[in-house]
């Protein structure tokens, strides 16, 4: 079996907007090591010539008619939001 | 055959309804005194609004009066997984993120139960965002297998099933997206469905990984299946995956289909790793096919061991594209310790996913990453179409195939916790069914010595439910498992 690649979870953390203790990161690196390593079992298969799936029974051109349909109201938009103000959804200050 | 009415089949139960020997209401009380006086110990609920539901079946009631019942399914509680958006319900995915989430609108698939007079009955545990075989990952409490308290009901669909088994519910719709619906069907002695891909709309269910989550239900027996099934599947412009395909008579063709199938046995289903005692019980279900006139054929699916670690690519890099959504932005839970914007989206949400999701949100970003992408991400995707490739070339000379569904009966609650990769391994009969699209099943095939439930899988042609649920039944009505109901009184 190939050796375990590199996960650098500081950084892979960031990619994902995921704030994670030491303890978690101590933990996570750990078990997704393992789990990294079984993967690589993948790498064994060869998979020259061999098109990809990305469903297993691909639509293409899944069109409907242009017209304006049923949609949620303002309120029911807005129903689940953390914060709101004046018909919106309110955030923290972005630009000074 | 008497049994109490909350353990009845939603077929004898319709029955009831039909010719007014039994009312909605009263139908729907019963499964409210039993959820009330069983789900502390077991736990398959995350929440359940009585009053609405007796409205419902009130409701349903006044229709049969006045002759417009709208067919088999009226009046009739079936839960849903707290993954499926009703109106007015809360949807918390089990997760702290979506802790205060109520849906504004119903999904597809509520709607039509809705069309069919059922009542949409209870928010049903499951592993957060329906990540995990256990039911133990869920950030709301852990959800006990009704046949053995100290054990788990499967998952992620634990609560589905624990709801069924355990008579809170006439019947109830998972998710199955390596196996949640099949694996705790096996888990909890019930018949479990995951549908073809693209039968049944995903419209208004929680994505986790999208080219591989199907909506299907849970029955007592293979008829309960299919008449769920019928008011469930079909086209939806609302979801672009969902397929336009002739939706037979489900439970008319049950009577109409006979047999003899030819059916293949995969060898590589039933090597290390597979408990003896199931082993067993599924080698005697395969005599019994062979006893009915059935072939029974080898077949390969060479790629099977590839399958598990396929699917965690896979998986993963889907599941970290659809949860980007939970930024604390528009709705769910928003850190109250925030400093700026993008530390707003960094705390929300720590606070708000639990360990299992963090787990596959980082790999899934990592085998998504710069220079990763082509050695997992697009690898993974190609052996896809390897695995896909042995279902259908097995298929040219098979009706059907027939594996264990889960490789061991129901686990201690804590026993693979702390192991995440043992975890994936308790799918690894399951899991190649949803890559290849397939549609697949659980039927009740038995009980260990120690009285816990054994499920049998069988994977049919796509779109070819009514068969696969033929060749169930012809099982079914000769050994009906579904009859032994766990002893929680």
């Amino acid at each position: 079996m190939a050796t375990t690649p590199e996960l650098n979870i500081d950084h892979v953390a960031k990619l994902a907007r995921l704030a994670l203790t030491p303890e978690e990161k101590a933990t996570y690196s750990a078990q997704l090591g393992d789990v990294l390593a079984y993967i690589e079992q993948l790498k064994e298969v060869n998979v020259d010539g061999i098109e990809p799936t990305a469903h297993a029974f691909p639509l293409y051109n899944v069109w409907r008619e242009d017209v304006v349909g049923p949609a949620l109201s303002v309120e029911k938009a807005l129903m689940n939001a953390p914060a709101q103000r004046d018909n919106m959804v309110s955030v923290p200050t972005v630009v000074e | 055959m008497s049994s109490p009415l909350h353990h009845e089949t939603l077929a004898a139960l319709s029955a009831k309804l039909e010719n007014r020997t039994l009312t909605s209401v009263e139908l729907m009380q019963t499964f409210i005194e039993r959820t009330r006086a069983v789900d502390g110990r077991v736990g398959a609920f995350n929440s359940f609004d009585a009053d609405d539901a007796l409205e419902q079946a009130r409701a349903s009631d006044a229709r049969r009066a006045a002759g417009q019942a709208r067919g088999p399914l009226d009046g009739i509680p079936i839960g849903l997984k707290d993954v499926i958006a009703v109106e007015g319900q809360p949807l918390t995915a089990s997760s702290k993120i979506l802790a205060n989430f109520v849906s504004p609108y119903d999904g597809t698939v509520a709607r039509k139960l809705k069309e069919a007079g059922a009542i949409c009955w209870g928010r049903l545990n499951l592993d957060e965002f329906a990540m995990g075989s256990s039911t133990e990952n869920s950030g709301t409490h852990v959800t006990r297998n009704p046949w053995d308290l100290e054990r788990v009901p499967g998952g992620s669909s634990g609560g589905s099933a624990a709801a069924l088994a355990a008579g809170a519910a006439a019947a109830a719709l998972g998710s199955d997206t390596g196996g949640s619906i099949r694996q705790p069907a096996a888990l909890c002695n019930l018949v479990g469905l995951k549908p073809t891909y693209g039968l049944v709309s995903r419209y208004g269910l929680i994505a986790y990984a999208s080219s591989l989550d199907q909506i299907g239900p849970f029955g007592r027996t293979v008829e309960d299946a299919a008449m769920v099934l019928q008011a469930i599947a079909g086209h939806d412009p609302l979801d672009s995956t969902s397929f336009r395909t002739e939706i037979p008579d489900y439970r008319a063709e049950l009577g109409r289909r006979k047999g003899p199938w030819k059916i293949g046995i995969p060898k590589e289903y039933f090597g290390e790793g597979l408990d003896p005692e199931v082993s067993a019980a599924v080698q005697a279900a395969v005599g019994h096919y062979r006893g009915l006139g059935c072939e029974i054929a080898e077949v390969s699916l060479p790629h099977t061991k590839y399958a598990v670690g396929s699917y965690y690519i896979i998986a993963t890099a889907e599941c970290s594209s659809n949860l980007a959504r939970f930024d604390g932005i528009r709705y769910g839970h928003r850190s109250a310790k925030a400093s700026d914007i993008v530390d707003l989206y960094f705390q929300s949400r720590a606070e708000g996913f639990g360990p299992e999701v963090k787990r596959r949100i980082i790999l899934g970003t990592y085998v998504l990453s710069s220079g990763y992408y082509d050695a997992y991400y697009l690898r993974a995707q190609k052996v896809r179409t390897l695995i896909r490739g042995d279902f259908l070339k097995a298929y040219e000379k098979v009706d059907a195939i027939l594996t264990p569904t889960s490789p061991t009966p129901a686990f201690k609650i804590g026993e693979k916790a702390a192991d995440p990769l043992a975890m994936y391994l308790s799918d690894i009969y399951t899991i190649g069914v949803n890559l290849a699209g397939l549609p697949g099943m659980s039927v009740p095939c038995g009980f260990t010595k120690a009285g816990l439930p054994i499920g049998l899988q069988l994977i049919g042609k796509p779109f070819e439910e009514a068969e696969l649920l033929a060749i169930a039944q012809a099982y079914e009505t000769a050994h009906p498992w579904y009859q032994r109901f766990p002893k929680l009184d």
